[in-house]
């Protein structure tokens, strides 16, 4: 092992129309290493892997692997230079079986019948080498996400990879899991594989690599060994100043009961009970935040509160009006006559019609108030005072409500959206993700106005997988595992605490 | 590329206006293939839609058709759905209209037939259109498909109930009896006075479909229903969260969208052929699909691209008296084109403009 | 009755065979993502050409090759459209077959004056039917007499070729590096493109394929079944394939089968033609004319199994900004 490094990246740059995402970009991995690049969201991690893997060309710059100038028009160069990607979203062929997936692309011949029993060897001394087992004729789409992400794993390795970029690898998957994956990573390592890891979490810097190296905005604005940072230096410079994690607020002063779960099942399209036998109540002010991984039945549960999708038992107690879910259907609209406002997990596919121009977005879900409607015609200027009145109110930028709302950046889109069910003044409020792909401005902005709405007695029930946003906001927390309500913690709580909850470890009645 | 990237007036304007050039050059080469001077087919063309009342009243007519086929598939547009199914529902609603006209034609005048006829169109339209409209929103089933497996179960039953059912005793003509004066639309030449449009069969349907355009655009840039429309049709998504019914959004649109390709029955048989018979339909609906295309799915377009439409029916029949080389083929070989100009490659121009203006952006920038 | 039952499954036979041709063509091309309305103007396309390359060659492979050139070229504008510039694909395909409906007819009468259909062909300009060896010995021989020397002997080569592509195109689609690409493709295209993989000219590749294929079903109709072109004489098969296709459920063997039942519906709808059925009386031709169309939209509903496209069908693949 000399010391060429695996990978060198010299003044890269990247723009997509007015977007610079990333700006002259220089990176060195030592080979044999676990390298980390964290950044916020939007910081162009993912665009400088994507160029790195073929994926979008670079405007300019240089990149040198193993000490020798490359350029990498496509993926197949990518493989050929021995760099496999596993992305943040599987490439996969749900209908195919995990053999099929990892042949793909190297089937080692133009008719099937050799290439297979081939790759199947090699797919068991792979197993056997990094501890990565799978069932080569399982069909992908029945597999657990971890499993399908060991397929991606095995789909690099068997194009002989030696440089892994790994794309928020840990994103969907449990405490548990994670930990696993990280194991494999550093049997890849110890093998003498070069990992890179992007990501977003701390923790998983700190736990894992051994270099790591800050983007913001584009830029990369510093490289540390990982012995010696600490995560507030990296968070500082993540954000680019000090951050606050806490969230100022008073004592909260919790009334009557405003939502109240009673037994609250729901099954998915599949089949499969995705939120199970869940009990709770939020009561006027106070924030009650479910923390949990993603992929636990949080956001079912949202969508099935807010009419979205269908129980298939449980009772709802809302607006003094007690609902059998088992035996009638809620629908949004109805949810929302019932005041309750709801801030979607998901602003571009679900909050927004992003085609429309801002002030058509101020009155989706709202249009049938007789505000807006006579019953048949919309009144256009009503629509167009009241999208005036909440962009000042919110600071929504650029103040202009006939611009078309995928114009508008990720914060503001958010504050559209957070206006729109505000300001409708609800009993009742469900917030998703309020915060993600948000600048840390938009982010202060948006806690605050939820610790208003609480403080002026409406209840606020918060969904987030950012244990940190959980923690800051909530009076009281409640941690989902496998579609059960597995804990209650107060705000106080640690964080190991609650991750070990998470991960279903502690399971427990609350 | 999306696009906020070019001014509009380049959106709406130039690349249609390309898209169009890029299918009459292409147009022009097979006229010279054919050995025949593509200056004087042009020529031809252009006196045949509009250089004489008559021509112009073909042209006329025939935009009448192809407004209405073009609103039908611009409000299924706009929620998403691709109604390619106008061709059975203008067939269907032939039989709205012959009912009317039938039943009412020997004893009231046109005038009270006309909103019977009109109702009957809307609603044969409007039934063709239902089934897959609900198969969609209940079951999943492509819209696409089902809508081409209903025009040809469309065909196949018109045949059989002008031949068997409804059609004329005694004739060997698969056709209705001939409407009597209560069941025909009067011509614009007989309340125009000034207007001489010869033996051209334009008729009241045309003032018809320009208020079918003036009700769609209210119906949907004004109307909260409209508004439930695009909002389903941009992010069906958003849409469910916002409260609204998909099933109920795409049966109500499908079923506008299949009266106003029912209605252009009206044109055809009340106001034209006085008679119900087949095939009278004969690509009109599909080329709705090019009118829609074009049009940009909005009214004003809408009328714009069915009078070019209407001028190269008309300038096309005239073409084939002239140069009988070319024959009335010629128009559906232009419609392909434009079909595929302006609908499948309508994007085959953009990432050039968008360069050009990028370009002349940064150097205003740079100078400026 | 053995007699009429064997002349019904005959004129099945000749009547599937384009249907079946246009079908597994639609097939490489849906499986690969790309839908295709177009498969009626394709064939109308190589009908034409292979009928006036045959009547001015005399010689009917080369009027076969002509077909095929014909509707790969019409395949090619669909893949430039719906390939390379991301257009709609069913936008393209309606494209596709007003161009061929058009360019046919007004070709055909420019260049042979003859109303749009072309002369008659020659002697070797067309696919005669080959008797099959014993055809003729075991003729006399009771029930395999008829069953050998009428079914499946006395066929033209096409017959012969389109039955073959079915376990030729499952050997492709399941067992060749090609098929799995191509099937890839038509699920989850990123997930190709991942792998190094080029998702345009793989896409090409089976759009191509599909040219090919409703080459042949469009020469079959035009230089094989009947001796020249008439304006317009697909006459929806082209639509019944792709009905077809969708009740296959995009499998080749089900293509068979399926064109086999549209084949015997159509074969039997002659038949019946003015005949009294006891008991039911005289079933109009339409009702089976409609039939086919009638029972994919049955399919299509889910009343009767479920017919689930390719994932990525209809889709155009853009690389997404993460």
């Amino acid at each position: 092992m000399n010391g060429t490094p695996a990978i060198e990246l010299r003044k890269i740059n990247k723009r997509f129309g007015p977007v610079h995402a990333n700006r002259n970009i220089d990176l060195v991995v030592k080979k044999g290493s676990i390298h980390g690049i964290i950044g916020e969201n939007g910081a162009g991690k993912s665009t400088l892997m994507s160029i790195l893997y073929g994926f979008y060309h670079a405007d300019d710059g240089d990149i040198v692997i193993n000490g020798n100038k490359v350029s990498i028009p496509d993926s197949k160069s990518a493989i050929s230079l021995g760099i496999g990607m596993v992305h943040q979203h599987f490439m996969l062929v749900d209908n195919f079986s995990v053999l099929e997936n990892v042949i793909l692309g190297a089937e080692g011949g133009a008719r099937l019948a050799g290439g297979v029993d081939k790759a199947r060897q090699e797919l068991r001394r792979l197993e056997e080498e990094y501890e990565l087992r799978v069932d080569p004729d399982a069909i992908v789409q029945d597999l657990p996400v971890g499993l399908q992400q060991r397929v991606e794993i095995l789909k690099a390795l068997f194009r002989g990879a030696d440089i892994l970029i790994l794309d928020e690898p840990t994103g969907v998957l449990t405490p548990a899991e994670a930990d696993h994956l990280f194991k494999i990573l550093e049997v890849l390592r110890d093998e003498g594989k070069t990992v890179l890891l992007i990501t977003h979490k701390l923790r998983e810097i700190m736990a894992i690599t051994d270099t790591v190296s800050v983007m913001r905005r584009g830029e990369m604005v510093a490289t540390r060994e990982t012995s010696q940072t600490s995560m507030s230096e990296l968070a500082e410079l993540m954000v680019g100043r000090s951050v606050l994690l806490r969230v100022e607020k008073e004592q909260a002063q919790p009334s009557d009961t405003v939502l109240a779960i009673e037994n609250l099942t729901v099954t998915d399209s599949r089949g499969v009970q995705v939120v199970k036998d869940v009990s709770f109540e939020v009561r006027a002010g106070e924030i009650v935040g479910i923390a949990g991984v993603s992929g636990n039945g949080q956001s079912e549960l949202l969508e099935t509160l807010a009419g979205i999708r269908r129980a298939t038992s449980g009772t709802l107690r809302i607006g003094g009006q007690v609902i059998d879910l088992a035996d009638r259907i809620i629908d949004p609209a109805e949810m929302r006559q019932l005041s309750m406002g709801h801030v979607p997990e998901d602003r571009h596919r679900m909050g927004l019609v992003t085609s429309f121009p801002e002030y058509e977005n101020a009155i989706l879900g709202y249009h049938h108030d007789p505000e807006y409607s006579n019953g048949v015609f919309l009144d256009l200027a009503a629509i167009k005072k009241t999208a005036q009145t909440e962009i000042e109110r919110y600071d929504i930028r650029p103040p202009n409500p006939l611009l078309k709302t995928a114009n508008f950046s990720g914060g503001n889109q958010q504050k559209i959206v957070l206006a729109r069910e505000i300001e409708r003044d609800p009993q009742v409020l469900l917030v998703g993700q309020p915060t993600r792909g948000v600048d840390i401005g938009a982010i202060e902005f948006i806690h605050k106005r939820l610790i208003e709405m609480r403080d002026a007695a409406k209840g606020v029930l918060l969904v987030s997988v950012e244990l940190d946003e959980i923690r800051g906001l909530s009076d009281r927390i409640l941690v989902m595992f496998d579609g059960r309500i597995v804990g209650e913690r107060g705000p106080d709580a640690s964080e190991g605490e609650l991750g070990l909850l998470m991960a279903g470890v502690e399971g427990e009645a609350s | 590329m999306n696009a906020g990237q070019l001014p509009r007036w380049v959106d709406f304007g130039l690349i249609p206006l390309l898209n169009l050039t890029a299918a009459f050059l292409v147009s022009g080469l097979v006229v010279l293939i054919i050995g025949e001077n593509p200056i004087e087919v042009v020529q031809v063309l252009l006196w045949g839609a509009l250089g004489f009342g008559e021509g112009v009243g073909f042209t006329l007519f025939y935009a009448t058709n192809f407004i209405f086929t073009g609103l039908a598939v611009a409000v299924a547009f706009h929620a998403g759905l691709f109604n390619i199914g106008g061709e059975g529902q203008a067939y269907i609603g032939g039989l709205g209209v012959a009912f009317a006209c039938l039943a009412l034609d020997q004893v009231v005048p046109w005038w009270v037939t006309m909103p019977f006829a009109i109702v009957g169109a809307a609603l044969a339209g409007a039934a063709w259109a239902f089934i897959p409209a609900w198969l969609q929103a209940t079951r999943g089933s492509h819209i696409v498909i089902t809508t081409i497996m209903f025009n040809f179960i469309a065909a196949s039953l018109m045949v059989y109930l002008l031949v068997n059912v409804i059609g004329e005793a005694g004739s060997m003509q698969p056709e209705t009896r001939t409407f009597e004066d209560g069941g025909r639309l009067p011509f614009l030449n007989d309340f125009i006075p000034f207007a001489d449009f010869g033996t051209a069969p334009v008729n009241l349907s045309l003032v018809l479909g320009l208020i079918a355009c003036f009700g769609v655009w209210l119906l949907i840039w004004r109307t909260r229903l409209g508004y439930e429309i695009r909002s389903f049709g941009a992010n069906p998504t958003a849409a469910v969260y916002a409260g609204i019914s998909p099933v109920r959004t795409i049966v109500v649109t499908m079923l506008i969208s299949g009266g106003l390709a029912g209605m252009m029955a009206m044109n055809e048989i009340m106001g034209s052929q006085h008679r119900l018979l087949i095939e009278f339909v004969t690509g009109y609906g599909f080329v709705g699909i090019a009118v829609a295309l074009m049009g940009r799915a909005h009214p004003i377009g809408i009328v714009l691209a069915a009078v070019l439409f209407g001028m190269l029916y008309q300038g096309g029949a005239e073409l084939s008296f002239e140069i009988p080389t070319i024959t009335r083929d010629m128009i559906v070989v232009i419609q392909g084109l434009v079909i595929l100009f302006a609908g499948a490659l309508e994007h085959m121009f953009r990432p050039a403009l968008v360069q050009f203006f990028t370009m002349r952006r940064l150097n205003a920038a740079q100078t400026g | 009755m053995f007699e009429t039952l064997i002349l019904l499954l005959d004129s099945t036979v000749r009547l599937s065979t384009p249907l079946l041709l246009a079908c597994l063509a639609g097939l490489y091309s849906e499986r690969a993502g790309v839908v295709d309305i177009g498969l009626e103007g394709k064939m109308l396309g190589a009908a034409f050409g292979a009928a006036a390359v045959g009547y001015i060659s005399g010689n009917a492979f080369l009027g076969l090759l002509a077909g095929i050139g014909v509707s790969i070229g019409l395949a090619l504008i669909h893949g430039f459209a719906s390939i390379s510039n991301r257009g709609n694909q069913i936008v393209s395909g309606v494209a596709i077959n007003f161009l061929a409906a058009g360019l046919t007819a007004l070709l055909g009468q420019a260049w042979f004056r003859q109303g749009g259909r072309t002369p008659p062909l020659p002697e070797g300009g067309r696919f005669t039917n080959i008797e099959l060896p014993f055809a003729e010995a075991v003729r006399d021989v009771p029930y395999i007499g008829p069953l050998y020397g009428e079914l499946i002997s006395g066929h033209n080569i096409l017959v012969y070729a389109a039955f073959a592509a079915v376990p030729l195109t499952w050997w492709i689609l399941f067992k060749t590096r090609f098929g799995l690409r191509l099937r890839a493709v038509g699920e989850n295209p990123a997930a190709v493109d991942t792998a190094g993989i080029s998702v345009i000219w793989l896409r090409y590749r089976a759009v191509i394929m599909c040219g090919v294929l409703c080459g042949f079903a469009g020469a079959y109709l035009s230089i094989a079944q009947s001796a020249g072109f008439i304006a317009n004489m697909t006459a929806g098969k082209g639509f019944i394939a792709l009905a077809a296709l969708i009740f296959a459920k995009w499998q080749p063997r089900n293509a068979m089968f399926a064109c086999l039942l549209f084949g015997f519906l159509d074969a039997a709808a002659i038949r019946l033609q003015g005949q009294e059925i006891a008991g039911i009386g005289e079933i109009p031709v339409q009702f089976f004319q409609a039939l086919p169309y009638v029972l994919t939209v049955i399919l299509l509903a889910g009343f009767i199994g479920k017919a689930i496209p390719p994932k990525a069908a209809g889709i155009p693949y853009v690389k997404e900004r993460t």
